[in-house]
Formats: structure tokens, sequence, C-alpha cells
């Protein structure tokens, strides 16, 4: 779900970055967040709520709202979407209030 | 400690044209912005702006961002810290900021709190799914990465940026089945509801939603009309099949810093929630601590421009090194400021201004 | 009816345009309807065509001896709000600002829209212009039926479902 061509701004090709996602091996591109490349390969749901462990996405996408949590690379309560995609970050859905390793 | 003139919080459009009128000023300006890059929300607006030559009008947002680097990167004085957040606010005029694992504690003579504003929520069921974004989140995600939010959508909210998105939304060839509003009357300009309406998008006044639809993501929405008094009309609801809900109901300013460092805080409805008290000189009731932009009341970013440039010179003066032309620029950017807040959309901010300085005893 | 749709009315539209005779010359059809601060298209008009003074709220008027339908304006308004409208026998030609992918090219046959988004008539291109100044805002002139001359705002692609 990525924008070829646009009618005002210029999208050119970057750089592929992979990473994990739940044991998978994904990619992502340059200048990607997370919570970016995550949805551009149709990830919607980065975590679930602690209580009654709803699915929840991102919401403000510019890193205000703390809907976006996931466990990056063992660490809890990252805020994906504005966390800047890595090359071999490890990916995880977070269903607790996230526990330091 | 290290130590600064002046600290603008927030490198938005506001904070650097405050860092500009500071800069000529000759005071020492650190700018720090928790983003990878200044510019605040300009970088990723394509549409070009309203206003006057002064505020840069028929410029697209993201040129303007540049536009107000460009005027003061040159300047010797000058620091700006990216990637960093504020992180505390002191009244001993001491500042604390992280960046990446680091803690780092600044002082200055003065600061300018230039936070801008966040994304307002709206209640309804299931509005927690994943799917709904704020209608500055699906701007963030397309204009900024690329991504397109989904392919079939509905936006919830028919002010400037619900009309301003839907319309970038169609550019990037995302299909915009419909814009809802709960008042009975379009919130923005009529030019932008416009332009939407003529590439088949219907704006459905007294509308709104009443549940989001789906397991683990949304897959439609529920919407319902409203009677004269925004009660829901029986039998009136329908179901849209979408894949992506954009929330456009308002913002408010992020004023968290000044609640803790314990400015007079009043809570103003026309100007998006609490705001700080201020005096004509921007300043806040701590005497150092100055503000400008949407955290003081949310505005376009030709007002936000305008006020910043004028709290640095507010700033420059308060710090006893007035810009040489002092007099002459607050009289002009004054006079614009009131021009841009003197049509009919410029009623609410006035109104709420006069609120706010009602609450006001430390001119 | 402008502020509960965002479609303005005819008697609104017709306010905007000068008398036929004035037509047979292409000339610029404001249409906005709102004060609102903004002057970007009487600072652009090479002309002085276009009055809006220090008050940049006042609704732009245009002085239409002085208009030639150059369409720098229509390129230049935030609100894409401007058209340049001419009556050339039993067809109307237009410049409309164009701002979407693919760009329309020269001869194509576009479908024709009104105000309300529907498809009303085919659109001829004539001319597809585009250059820096004009900031990635199309300028493209079409033709459409004359009698179509107070109905006709923008084009959209046939290619489109």
């Amino acid at each position: 779900m990525r924008i070829e061509r646009h009618p005002i701004l210029d999208f050119p090709k970057k750089q592929e970055v992979f990473f994990m996602f739940e044991g998978t091996k994904v990619s992502g591109f340059q200048g990607d967040t997370v919570a970016s490349a995550l949805h551009a390969l149709g990830i919607k749901t980065l975590s679930y709520s602690i209580k009654k462990k709803r699915p929840r996405g991102f919401y403000c996408a510019i890193g205000n709202c703390a809907s976006c949590h996931m466990i990056i690379n063992g660490i809890p309560n990252v805020r994906t979407c504005i966390t800047p995609l890595e090359s071999n970050m490890v990916v995880e859905r977070q269903i607790n209030k996230g526990v330091v390793k | 400690m290290i130590y600064k003139d002046l600290i603008i919080i927030g490198g938005g459009p506001s904070g650097l044209c405050a860092a500009k009128t500071a800069l000529e000023a000759g005071i020492s300006v650190l700018i720090i912005d928790r983003n990878p890059k200044v510019g605040g929300q300009l970088i990723k607006q394509t549409h070009k702006f309203f206003g006057s030559k002064d505020q840069y009008a028929k410029t697209r947002g993201y040129d303007i961002a540049s536009k107000l680097y460009r005027d003061i990167e040159n300047f010797a004085n000058l620091e700006i810290l990216t990637d960093t957040t504020v992180v505390g606010l002191y009244k001993d005029n001491v500042v604390t900021v992280v960046n990446q694992d680091r803690y780092v504690r600044y002082q200055a003579g003065s600061f300018i709190v230039a936070t801008g504003a966040s994304e307002k929520f709206l209640a309804f069921e299931n509005n927690d799914l994943p799917g709904i974004y704020g209608a500055g989140a699906t701007q963030t995600l397309m204009n900024v990465y690329g991504v397109l939010p989904g392919n079939e959508v509905v936006m919830v909210g028919s002010g400037n940026i619900g009309l301003i998105v839907s319309y970038q939304l169609m550019q990037a060839g995302v299909k915009v089945k419909a814009i809802l509003e709960a008042a009975p009357t379009i919130g923005g300009y009529k030019v932008h509801a416009s332009k939407i309406t003529r590439l088949g998008v219907p704006i459905l006044t007294s509308t709104t939603v009443k549940k989001a639809i789906g397991e683990t993501e949304i897959k439609a929405v529920e919407i319902i009309s409203l009677d004269q008094k925004w009660q829901e009309i029986p039998n009136s609801n329908r179901v849209l099949p979408i894949d992506a809900l954009c929330i456009s109901v308002g913002l408010t300013p992020m004023h968290q810093l000044l609640s803790m460092v314990g400015a007079k805080m009043k809570f103003v409805s026309e100007l998006g929630g609490f705001v700080p008290i201020i005096n004509s000189q921007h300043q806040t009731s701590i005497k150092s601590i100055f503000v400008c932009g949407d955290v003081v009341g949310i505005e376009e970013a030709s007002s936000a421009m305008m006020e910043g440039y004028l709290t640095g010179l507010f700033v420059a003066h308060y710090l006893n090194h007035s810009h040489k032309d002092h007099e002459v620029l607050v009289e002009h950017y004054e006079s614009q400021l009131s021009l841009l807040r003197n049509g009919p959309f410029g009623i609410k901010t006035k109104v709420g201004l006069t609120k706010l300085k009602e609450g006001s005893n430390h001119a | 009816m402008l502020n509960q749709t965002g479609i303005p009315t005819l008697e609104q539209v017709l306010s905007r345009f000068p008398d036929q005779k004035s037509l047979i010359f292409p000339k610029a059809i404001l249409e906005c309807y709102e004060d609102i601060p903004c002057n970007p298209c009487e600072t652009s008009c090479p002309f002085d065509a276009i009055h809006i003074g220090s008050n940049i709220n006042v609704q732009p008027k245009l002085e239409v001896d002085r208009c030639t339908g150059c369409g720098i304006c229509v390129t230049s308004c935030p609100g894409l709000a401007i058209v340049v409208a001419q009556i050339k026998g039993n067809e109307a030609q237009f410049k409309i600002p164009y701002e979407f992918l693919p760009h329309p090219k020269k001869s194509e046959i576009w479908h024709g829209v009104n105000r309300s988004g529907n498809v009303i008539c085919d659109a001829k291109i004539d001319q597809v212009l585009i250059n820096n100044k004009q900031d990635h805002t199309v300028l493209v002139t079409v033709s459409v039926p004359v009698i179509h001359l107070h109905d006709f705002i923008t084009i959209r692609g046939k290619h489109e479902s």
C-alpha cells in the first residue's frame, strides 16, 4: 500500500530494510518508521490493550497518544510511530504493560 | 549546565519565526524539537497556504517550512537540537531534555513554549479499532512516509483539516466516501469544501459516527443523522464499508510543560482547551516564559507565524536586547495578525482571546 | 446551501460571471463566496484586474475590462476557486486548475463534471500547461458544449471507475 506516483510529492525509491515481525522476516524502506513500514505491509494491529486485550493500532502518528506501543529488540512501550526503522530490528506485538527483560 | 539567552521549545512555524526576530536582535537561541527535523506540521502540508505575502500565501506548506529554516540557519548564535524531547521545565529557568538515552539540563534567560497542538479524540463505540486514525496522522502517513492509510475511507469532521486532508487523500488515490459533520453547517472554508464536492465526495452535515464495525480492524462505519438538538434521528442509521476512518474533530493545545512549571492556565473552549494566561507581550504568569502558536490558541499556521515573529521581539525586549526595529516590527506583525483575524473565521479566536485576557492580572 | 453542502447555488455562480458579451474574450470567474484572509489572486494578476484591498478578508472583485484571461490567478488561488471562461460559438472554453495524476493530454476526451461532482458532458482537452511558477498546479484548457457554461467546473478521467 505504498504511493508510487503523487501529483505534488516525489517518492524516490529507497533502500530496502529487512527486519523481523513476530518471527517472520519482512521489509520496509529507509526513512520508514516501524509503524509506517508495518502499515505498508497491511499490518494494522500493533498491540493489544492491557485489560480487555482489544486490538490496537496507531492514532496520531506523531508520538502523542501512546496507541502504537510495541516491543522492539526486547524493549517494551516503544512508540513505533516515531521510531525510525533499522536493519534487523526484532518487532513484536505487546499484550501487557511491558516487562523489561 | 549549559546556558542560553533563549530556549525555544518546539521548532514548528511559530518557534522558527520567533527564532528569526530573536536572533536578529542579537541574542543566543537554542531550538529544541522532538522530531528528526524542524518545521512542525508544515512538513506534511502539500496544499498552498492562504493569507497574504507576509504569510507566504500560495506557497505549499513544506516549502514554507524550508524557507523558515533557511531564514535562520546561518545565524552564528543559533543552535538546533532535533530528535530531542523536553521532559521537564522548571521555575528556576531550567529545562531537562532527553536525546536517545542522554539526559541533559539547560538553563536560559528566557523560554518560548511553542509546542503546538494535538488531535482530539471522538467517543463512539469501537473507536479504538486499528484503522481509525487522526486526520493529521493520515496526512503524516501519506505525505511523509508515502504509505496509503486505506483504499476507501470516511472523514469525520468538516473543519479545514478534515476538508484539506480529504482532498489530499483523493490526490493520493484513496476514495473518500463521505465527509461527516455533526453540526448543521460546514466548519471550514467553503473553497476547500467546493474543491472536494466537485470530486464527487459528499459532505453530510448533521451526520455523525455511531459506531465502528470490525473484529481486528475497521471494516465499516455506522453513521446516523442528528436533529436540531444534536440527538439521533431514529432509523436514520446506515452502514458504509471502509478500511480506514479519519477523525478530524479539532486540535487541543499541548500545554503540559506549562502546567508542569506552574504557569497560570485557563480553560477556554474557543481556543481549543487549556491555554496559558498571557499579557500583551505573550508572557505567561512566569515572567521568563513566553508562548506563541497553537499552544496559546488553535488557529492557522499563518497566525502562528505572525505570533512567532512578535514573541521573538518581545523576548529580546524582555532581555534588554531589543531588536533595532522593535516598534516598527511589532506594529507590522500585530496589524498582520489583526487582518488575519478580521473576517468571520477570526471571531472565535477573538472571543477566546478576550476571555483569556480577562484572566490576566499581571499585565 | 453552500454552507451545508459546499456547492454554490446557480444564483451565486451567475453573480460571478461577466455578461455574455464580455465572454467573447476569456475572463476569470472568481468563485470566492466567503470572507477569508487571502489575496494571492490580487497580488498575482499582472494586469491589476483583481481587487481586494487592504482588508484581505474581502472577496475579490474582477475588473472585467482589464482581465485578459491569462490564467495566472487560476493556478495562484490556494482554494482552486478560479477558472477562466470564454464563449466560442457553440462551445465554452475554460482554463481550469488540476492537481491529480494522470495529467490530461492534448486532444483527449475526458468527462466534464459539475460542482456537485456529477458527469454532465464530454470535455475536449485543448491544452495542458505546467511550469515551475504554477508549482504543481496544472493549467488545463478544455472545451465543453456552451450549454454547460454555468455548470461545468472540472474534468474527470474516463479511466476512473
